[in-house]
């Protein structure tokens, strides 16, 4: 061991690098259950007492969890029902059915999958066999035999719950909350859904037979907080097989939470969005930069010169995350296009936001051309044309109604998609942007 | 089946055979047989008296089943003048699907039970008669035999009457064996024609004596009595015994042996016509049939016995048996004419209405002291129409009961023959006999479920072949849990269980008014055989289908008691229907087992509904969530509420909805108009209401603090009223207790703290805590909204208006430009919460963004940081 150490220690710490990659890419990619929960113990507890007293006790309950996206309810939901299922003999006393409000986009489906999840009597292989309204009777009476001593108890978790509720006379809640209103087969409903609102979604008599029991996830951590879940986050556990590696790796996470260049760019991020699904976001973009670009070059010649991550590679992150999608499209445009786009933006200061078409724009890019006498930018009318359909195309402006057949393209009404500012700062960065087209963008009146 | 098909569409001729024996009495001709012939068919089918027939009825695969009891021309009926009695049979799957469970044995698909219902209308046109069937008697314990499984054979082993399944009454049994004899004869005969008529005397003797014997060890096989010479030798006997006209005619002479059974009737209608004749005269016909020799018989009779003693113990081999049993117990005169009447009685089991006329004169002669018993009785014997059997009935069961406190010796001996004659009433069987074998009432939920699935998929018939159907005849059930469900250890958890919904109170507090007022409409429409509407409304949550079920409930068990009709109830609910015409699938497999298409389901039901089917009892529909059962064109609704009005339906509707004025904003006026008026609102729980349902809940648990209950109370119904809010908080709030008082082990009072805790987290709004934990660039979003609200003075903005006002806002609080993408992203989270109303996205910055709450609210929770 040590003399291959001696030989290639670069080659083993290569292989530690791709190790602690990988680690660190499923940790973030990957909701899995054996990771931490930060800020939602209160809400766990009230979950896992709930579900436990559904598989012991045979309770029938319904809850909504309701939290903003990435805020970590399924990821709750997942942790409740693992824990759940280690109790001593609940897992082989306990049904699942996982419903997501995508797939099952109307009530025939939701039957058919609940009746092939619960593997009832009349799901051949995984078919199930007769109609709507078959299936629907059959499921009833089905739940209906059950009692709260003897039935084994049926866990329904219906993620977006918000699009059940858009279901016709939302039949499945009525009947899966009746259910857990009424002495039949012990349920719990889980409702998993981003929606305030919900309970006003919900019809009356539905919402009656709802137990009204809500779980709020609401993303309430500090900056502090915020900051210890982004170190645990990148910490390397402690059953990484290299301990030497992995000591140094957690020693570099620690200093590198107390720099200051890491912590604005954390605080920055963390004013944008509290949610830990945009932390991990942002992770991923920090294991890109620091792996793909950092190490990957580097491995080709043997010698990882980047093993450790650096206050560098997360700024470098978050300035991708926080690029402005549209101002680099503008990035990406001709002198022409870039031109059209500063007769909009003055013909939307003159106009105070009115729709423009083709025409006025036309006109006013040849007031320009006229001015400058620049024969670098007199174009044919149908290049102009092209160039403006170009910028249709990018959605960088967009008509105000449908495009009829036979109405004439020139002089259909338009809208620019852009911001005044966002123009300006484009044309900052800009390459080689021509100094009195960059004149013009400042000022409409610059031939005065 | 193949031979009902067959005569689905073609029209019948019936034309008489024989001459009509003219009833004086009743101005009517009876015959003994008829032929049937239908068109474009060859083929004549004849019915002769006392043969099993198949009646044309609602369901084409399986007509009814009953015995021809007489055969007559009746003047009065205006369509069909051809009329026939019958004793009917009923099959399985016309018992209702409540009742089933009753049989705690899985039926033959071939097996039918002996209908002993008074009630029920016998008289039917001949028309419908489809064609003959064999029926075949068997003791309570034989099994069926395999080599008769054919298609047009039944086999009859227990006797139902509405309530219970019974099993024969043994003079039944014997007539049945008899008949059934006689048709296997009739069968065979056809081809060989008789020619022995004197057959040697001691067979037939020894026959019978056997199957006497074979009465007695039920056990014993069957296939004595298809033997072939000893019904024909006993109709030869019986024929000169009776003195009927022979003719050379083989048909004439089967009829004829039926006859048999015939002739008593009449001649007890006789007897009944003639009240004042002396009770030896009376004897005298019974005694010819029947022959019971230990009582002292008139001369008259014993000389007719005497050159037949034989004959009779052979014709009716089981009134000797059941004679036998009873010599010991003769005591008196008047119960010693009662034995007499007794087998005659049996001996004309299958005609319904002498033995009405039966029953009162027994009476008479055992009270004596009812004049008007004495009156109505010869009047009775005209008189068919079943209303006046129904008060005959009660009168009778009330002098019965005047009787049975008179003497319990009388009633003891008399048992045995009340049992049997309740074959042909219930009310006497219920109030008279303990039954031998009581079928149990309650039976497991598994074995049920067992037996519905074996009506649907007969696993036995060898024609039928149970092919393994998968989905729709499947039972099905949730699996059931490996451990126990753990019992409620502690105060919190016995509490937390008697408050969930679920639990079933013992009684329904605060709705005892409305409890009463639907009670009385379902039990007048029950005791009047009547149909009717009801609507019933009111915001969820307080009790209307609650209330509805205890009703039924007690109803049923009143019914039990023989307080009330039996009826049978169905529920439906109109949130679990796919769509609303599926109620009458529902219905229709609810009510008869059987499923069809919507479409057709509609037909059955209103073919069973609109045609005037006597034999059937009171139905009872709860149709929840009525709302849901409306149509463009409002059929269902209207077909629910006009089946009721039609006479002879005894249907009662019961429908819940929400909205009390229901009826005028979505019904046509015919369709609000057949509902009617009955209606009942039930009101919002006030708060004393829901503290006396939590209390009532809480009885024997101390749990809560007195003020917590009283808070919970007040709190729900200044909300909503709803009971199930009142209990979800209660429950929630033992949970919070619990939490709370976990350290100190055992959990204390829930108190009003933890109530309010309960409370707010149920119903406090989240917007604001979302706010307050929204994001820095989130809130600041929402405050460029409400600036720009307030520089524009609308309260809608588009998204470029708000980023103008957000950048600027950004600038002045020190935070780093938002760039574009970012402060949509923020938009969009927030539009997916719903503290915005935004448009779809692909507008970009055009889109248009407005507040789901109040901008006080928005400002409030902003400040308070």
């Amino acid at each position: 061991m040590s003399s291959r150490k001696s030989k290639s220690s670069n080659l083993i710490q290569a292989d530690y690098v791709s190790q602690v990659q990988r680690i660190l890419r499923e940790r973030f990619c990957h909701q899995s259950p054996h990771g931490n929960l930060f800020g939602v113990q209160v809400q766990y507890k009230h979950l896992i007492e709930l579900l436990k007293r559904t598989a012991i006790h045979g309770e029938s309950n319904s809850v909504l969890i309701i939290g903003p996206r990435g805020s970590g309810k399924t990821m709750l939901i997942n942790h409740a029902l693992k824990e759940l299922m280690e109790v001593e003999g609940v897992s082989e006393n306990i049904l699942q059915v996982h419903l997501n409000g995508l797939l099952q986009i109307n009530d025939k489906i939701a039957l058919k999958e609940i009746t092939r999840q619960l593997n009832l009597e009349n799901v051949v292989g995984d078919k199930v066999f007769g109609s709507f309204a078959e299936n629907l009777s059959f499921l009833l009476e089905a739940l209906k035999k059950g009692d709260r001593t003897s039935s084994c108890p049926v866990i329904f978790i219906l993620d977006e719950f918000d699009l059940f509720a858009h279901h016709k006379n939302q039949t499945l809640l009525y009947n899966l909350l009746d259910i857990s209103q009424s002495a039949q087969t012990p349920v719990v409903i889980i409702g998993l859904t981003c929606r305030l609102d919900i309970l006003e979604l919900l019809e009356k008599r539905v919402k009656s037979r709802f137990s009204h029991r809500q779980i709020h996830l609401m993303n309430s951590f500090s900056f502090p907080q915020y900051l210890k879940i982004f170190k645990e986050q990148l910490s390397l556990p402690s059953i990484f097989p290299e301990k030497i590696f992995a000591e140094k790796w957690n020693e570099n996470v620690q200093s590198l939470s107390e720099d200051r260049s890491v912590k604005e760019v954390l605080q920055k991020h963390f004013n944008v969005s509290k949610n830990l699904r945009s932390l991990h976001m942002l992770l991923i973009l920090l294991l890109h930069f620091w792996f793909c670009l950092g190490n990957m070059l580097a491995l080709n010649r043997v010698t990882p010169s980047h093993p450790f991550i650096t206050a560098a590679d997360l700024m470098e992150a978050n300035q991708l995350c926080s690029m402005d999608s549209k101002g680099n499209i503008v990035h990406g445009l001709s002198v022409l296009e870039i031109c059209l786009i500063i007769a909009m933006k003055h013909l939307n200061d003159i106009y105070e936001e009115e729709p423009f078409n083709f025409q006025m724009v036309y006109n006013e890019f040849q007031k320009f051309v006229q001015r400058k006498a620049h024969s670098v930018y007199n174009f044919e009318k149908p290049v102009v044309m092209k160039a403006f359909e170009h910028l249709q195309q990018l959605e960088l402006i967009r008509p105000m109604e449908r495009t009829s057949v036979n109405a004439q393209r020139e002089y259909q009404l338009m809208k620019l998609l852009l911001d005044n500012t966002q123009i300006m700062n484009a044309l900052q960065k800009y390459p080689n942007c021509p100094t009195d087209v960059r004149q013009w963008a400042t000022s409409s009146l610059s031939w005065l | 089946m193949a031979y009902c098909s067959a005569r689905l569409r073609t029209r019948q001729t019936c034309s008489w055979v024989g001459r009509p024996l003219l009833d004086q009495k009743l101005h009517y001709q009876t015959y003994k047989e008829i032929s049937v012939k239908r068109e474009g068919y060859s083929t004549e089918i004849h019915i002769q008296v006392g043969q099993f027939v198949l009646i044309e009825g609602d369901d084409d695969e399986n007509p009814y089943i009953a015995k021809v009891v007489e055969l007559f021309e009746d003047a009065s009926e205006l369509y069909s003048k051809k009329r026939a009695r019958v004793q009917w049979f009923i099959r399985f799957c016309e018992v209702p699907i409540c009742k089933q469970h009753l049989l705690d044995r899985k039926p033959d698909t071939q097996e039918i039970f002996w209908y002993d219902n008074p009630t029920c209308d016998n008289n039917i046109s001949v028309e419908t008669i489809i064609g003959c069937v064999r029926v075949v008697a068997l003791a309570p314990d034989e099994v069926m035999p395999i080599d008769l499984k054919n298609e047009k054979t039944f086999f009859v082993k227990l006797s139902w009457n509405k309530k219970k399944f019974k099993p024969l009454p043994p003079e039944v049994l014997a007539q049945l064996d008899k008949l059934q004899e006689d048709n296997h004869r009739y069968q065979k005969s056809m081809e060989a024609k008789t020619k022995s008529a004197e057959s040697p005397s001691w067979t037939t003797t020894e026959h019978a004596v056997k199957r006497i014997e074979s009465r007695h060890s039920t056990s014993k096989s069957r296939h004595t009595a298809s033997h072939p010479v000893t019904p024909r030798a006993r109709k030869r006997l019986e024929l000169s015994n009776l003195g009927f006209p022979r003719t050379p005619n083989t048909r004439i002479s089967q009829a004829t042996s039926c006859a048999s059974l015939d002739s008593p009737g009449r001649m007890k209608r006789k007897v009944a016509f003639s009240e004042i004749m002396s009770p030896s005269k009376r004897s005298l016909p019974d005694g010819s049939q029947t022959s019971s020799p230990a009582l002292k018989t008139p001369e008259k009779t014993r000389d007719i016995q005497h050159s037949c003693t034989k004959d009779a113990r052979k014709t009716s081999p089981d009134h000797g048996m059941i004679l036998r049993t009873r010599v010991p117990a003769l005591k008196a005169t008047e119960t010693s004419e009662e034995r007499i009447l007794t087998p005659t009685s049996r001996g004309r089991k299958s005609s319904v209405v002498p033995s009405v006329i039966l029953k009162p004169e027994y009476i008479k002669r055992r009270e004596g002291k009812e004049p008007e018993v004495r009156d109505e009785a010869p009047s009775t014997s005209r008189i068919r129409r079943k209303s006046s059997i129904l008060t005959l009935n009660r009168i009778r069961q009330q002098l019965r009961f005047l009787g049975n406190s008179k003497s319990d010796q009388d009633d003891e001996e008399f048992l045995p023959a009340a049992e049997i004659s309740d074959s042909d009433s219930e009310e006497e069987e219920a109030s008279t006999t303990p039954l031998p074998r009581r079928t149990p009432n309650s039976m497991s939920r598994n074995l049920r479920s067992s037996m519905k699935s074996s009506l649907q998929t007969p696993s036995k018939t060898p024609k039928k072949t149970p092919q393994p159907r998968t989905p729709r005849d499947a039972t099905p059930q949730i699996r059931s849990r490996n451990l126990p469900a753990q019992e409620p250890t502690n105060m919190l958890e016995e509490a937390r269980l008697r408050l969930h919904v679920s639990a079933v109170p013992e009684s329904l507090p605060c709705r005892e008014q409305e409890f009463q007022d639907i009670y009385n409409f379902v039990e007048s429409k029950l005791l009047d055989h009547t149909g009717g509407c009801m609507y019933i409304s009111g915001v969820p949550g307080t009790g209307k289908t609650a209330t509805v079920h205890e009703v039924i409930c007690c109803l049923q068990q009143a019914a039990q008691a023989n307080e009330v009709p039996p009826f049978q109830y169905i529920e439906v609910n109109g949130m679990k229907l796919t769509e609303p015409h599926q109620v009458y699938v529902q219905i229709l497999q609810k009510l008869t087992g059987k499923r069809a298409t919507a479409n057709h389901a509609a037909e059955l039901l209103a073919k069973r509904f609109r045609t005037q089917a006597s034999s059937q009892e009171t139905t009872v529909v709860l149709v929840d969530e009525l709302d849901l059962l409306w149509t463009q064109k409002q059929d269902v609704m209207y077909n629910l509420f006009d089946w009721p009005t039609h006479k002879g339906a005894r249907l009662v509707v019961l429908t819940i909805a929400n909205t009390m004025d229901l009826p005028e904003r979505i019904m046509m006026n015919r369709v609000s108009s057949r509902l009617g008026l009955t209606r009942m609102c039930f009101q919002p729980y006030t708060h004393s209401q829901l503290q006396q349902i939590l209390l009532s809940r809480l009885r024997h648990v101390k749990a809560f603090e007195d003020d917590a209950v009283q808070l919970a109370a007040r709190k729900v119904a200044a909300l909503s009223g709803d009971a199930r809010r009142c209990l979800d908080i209660c429950r929630r709030a033992t949970e919070i207790c619990e939490f709370s008082c976990q350290k100190p082990g055992c959990p204390g009072l829930v108190t009003t703290a933890h109530l309010l805790e309960a409370i707010d987290e149920m119903f406090s709004s989240s917007y604001i805590t979302a706010i307050k934990n929204s994001s820095i660039l989130e809130q600041s979003f929402l405050r460029a909204i409400l600036a720009e609200f307030r520089r524009s003075g609308l309260e809608e903005a588009t998204f470029q208006q708000v980023y103008i006002q957000h950048v600027a806002l950004c600038r002045m609080e020190g935070l780093p430009y938002p760039t574009m993408s970012e402060t949509m992203a923020v938009c969009s989270r927030l539009g997916a919460c719903r503290l915005l109303l935004v448009e779809p996205s692909r507008n970009d910055v055009l889109l248009r963004v407005r507040l789901n709450i109040s901008q006080d609210d928005v400002l409030y929770a902003l400040k308070e940081e």
